[in-house]
């Protein structure tokens, strides 16, 4: 899109939430996206002693250039489903860096003032389209619609690829995605 | 060529089974476990053997007997079950068994931690278990590059009958990135006329450790002495970034390395003309690189996941030609690239 054919590609963002929400599994679906784009792309996980429930958070760099740190001290974006990762990661965001907040589930007040915080429901709005476990491709669906990294079409695809055997979630996901999308754009 | 989505231990092991390994031994440990999961699903795909053992001392017996009889043979794991490794290790180098073992580094010492590291340097590089030997140390700094390392490692132990070992830290192990499996031609490698494997129809073969006669022994370690003297001739490899016009160089390897990068690009815009020598081959270390880059540069720093191990031998190459800093995180704790830049900019600053 319009983003890609600037010259210096260069962005990066930071995902956390309780493990199960698939924060880990959207970080890995832009990043495959975007390299299907042709962009270097890096994804890192947290890899403590996670378990169900905990929290659990990844890393993902997209650039036109060979990517140094894989690892980002102050992202541009971040994206939040819990509010022990709104506390934890909050302070790092860059200054004028973007902030996804699922707020049916982040009841946590955002203190930054130097950022922009997008507010979606992604809960909610799973359970409409009749999926409660999509909420994260309504996330990813915001992203996408404000920074136009990947467009629509690249996740279905990616989605496509990925899913493989479980091919009969893609609709309910990209329904998610697009209600993250027009949730984003209004 | 298709760029696949993989993690760095996928990637090792898919590259391993791509360059003809055959027989994997190995023993549970994290941030490596990718490794053993793949090749148990891969082995018996090509008709090879993956075997956990029941510790990771008997693994490296099982690498022992499998490069003994010929076969490409791996084994993985981090830290903790490398030290257990060592006597295993030791006994390969003296039988001059190719082989490879990988090593994706946590924080020590001892059981220590589950996040990336890089202070198993020494163990690596100066040797580890008991005697006069060294390993082939080759560290990548991104999955395509551990790709191309595993892929030659095989081929490097099998000319020089010597263990190879591919150091990565968790992070490597841990990391996805897009990579590409392209399996250079090997180059013509010694026939293995050495192996035991029935010695039907002609004189029988002898891998063994033992030399009693001191005599013998230091003949053998002679020999084995030989071999690395030659390695160091015809293997060493370094990556020069932004060297030409440095006023300073930081010395990283790995993970690390690449943090370093993108501290440079931050330092550069600032008006200070940082450059990275990234040894790839630690042992045979690049010394020479080191001593070039001291006849021009003064200060260098040398940045690592560790309290101070390759620095040792960045001192060694520089041999007082220039002021070589430190600075390190350790535990399993990363540099960032803001403490890289702020630690280059108080180098750049101080009067030597």
């Amino acid at each position: 899109m319009a983003y890609l054919e600037k010259k210096g590609v260069y962005t990066n963002v930071l995902m956390a939430g309780f493990g199960g929400q698939g924060l880990m599994f959207i970080g890995k679906l832009l990043a495959y996206c975007a390299m299907k784009r042709g962009l270097n792309v890096t994804w890192i996980p947290s890899y403590g002693p996670e378990m169900r429930g905990g929290t659990a958070n990844c890393t993902v760099v997209i650039s036109d250039e060979p990517i140094g740190s894989p690892v980002i001290s102050a992202p541009e974006a971040l994206i939040v489903m819990n509010n022990p990762s709104l506390e934890a990661f909050e302070s790092k965001l860059k200054s004028g860096g973007r902030l996804f907040v699922d707020s049916s589930l982040v009841t946590r007040k955002v203190m930054r003032k130097d950022v922009e915080v997008v507010a979606v429901p992604a809960d909610d709005i799973a359970m409409e389209v009749g999926e409660k476990k999509a909420a994260n491709l309504v996330m990813l669906g915001a992203y996408i619609a404000k920074t136009g990294v990947i467009s629509k079409e690249d996740v279905a695809e990616g989605l496509r690829e990925l899913f493989g055997a479980k091919i009969q979630f893609l609709d309910v996901n990209m329904k998610a995605l697009e209600k993250g999308i027009q949730h984003t754009k209004t | 060529m298709e760029k696949k989505f993989m993690n760095g231990n996928e990637a090792i092991a898919e590259a391993a089974v791509q360059a003809g390994c055959r027989y994997f031994f190995g023993y549970p440990i994290t941030p490596q476990n990718e490794i053993p999961e793949y090749m148990s699903k891969r082995m018996p795909e090509v008709g090879g053997v993956y075997l956990q053992a029941e510790s990771e001392v008997a693994a490296i017996y099982m690498v022992f007997g499998a490069a003994g009889a010929g076969g490409r043979v791996m084994t993985s794991s981090s830290s903790p079950g490398i030290s257990l490794k060592q006597e295993g290790i030791s006994y390969i180098a003296a039988a001059e068994l190719p082989c490879l073992i990988v090593n994706i580094m946590r924080g020590g010492p001892g059981l220590g931690g589950i996040q990336p590291s890089q202070s198993d340097y020494f163990q690596a590089t100066k040797g580890g278990g008991h005697g006069d030997y060294h390993l082939l140390v080759l560290a990548p700094s991104t999955v395509q590059e551990a790709v191309e390392l595993t892929m030659d490692a095989f081929d490097l132990a099998d000319k020089y009958r010597n263990p190879v070992m591919l150091l990565g830290d968790g992070y490597i192990g841990q990391m996805m990135e897009p990579v590409v499996f392209e399996k250079k031609p090997s180059p013509i490698l010694p026939a293995k006329d050495w192996t035991i494997t029935g010695a039907k129809g002609r004189k029988a073969n002898l891998v063994k450790t033992l030399n009693l006669d001191p005599v013998i022994l230091e003949q053998h370690n002679l020999k084995i002495q030989h071999k690395l003297q030659e390695m160091a001739r015809n293997e060493v490899r370094v990556e020069h970034y932004l060297t030409d016009d440095a006023e300073v160089i930081i010395a990283a390897y790995g993970t690390v390395a690449r943090i370093a990068k993108t501290a440079i690009q931050i330092l550069r815009k600032k008006g200070v003309r940082a450059g990275l020598i990234r040894p790839i081959t630690l042992y045979p270390f690049p010394y020479k690189a080191f001593e070039d880059i001291a006849s021009r540069v003064k200060k260098i720093l040398v940045a690592e996941m560790s309290l101070g191990q390759m620095v040792e031998d960045v001192k060694l190459g520089v041999c007082g030609r220039a002021h070589v800093r430190f600075y390190g995180r350790t535990g399993g704790m990363v540099p960032s690239y803001e403490e890289l830049v702020m630690e280059t900019e108080r180098l750049v600053k101080e009067a030597l």
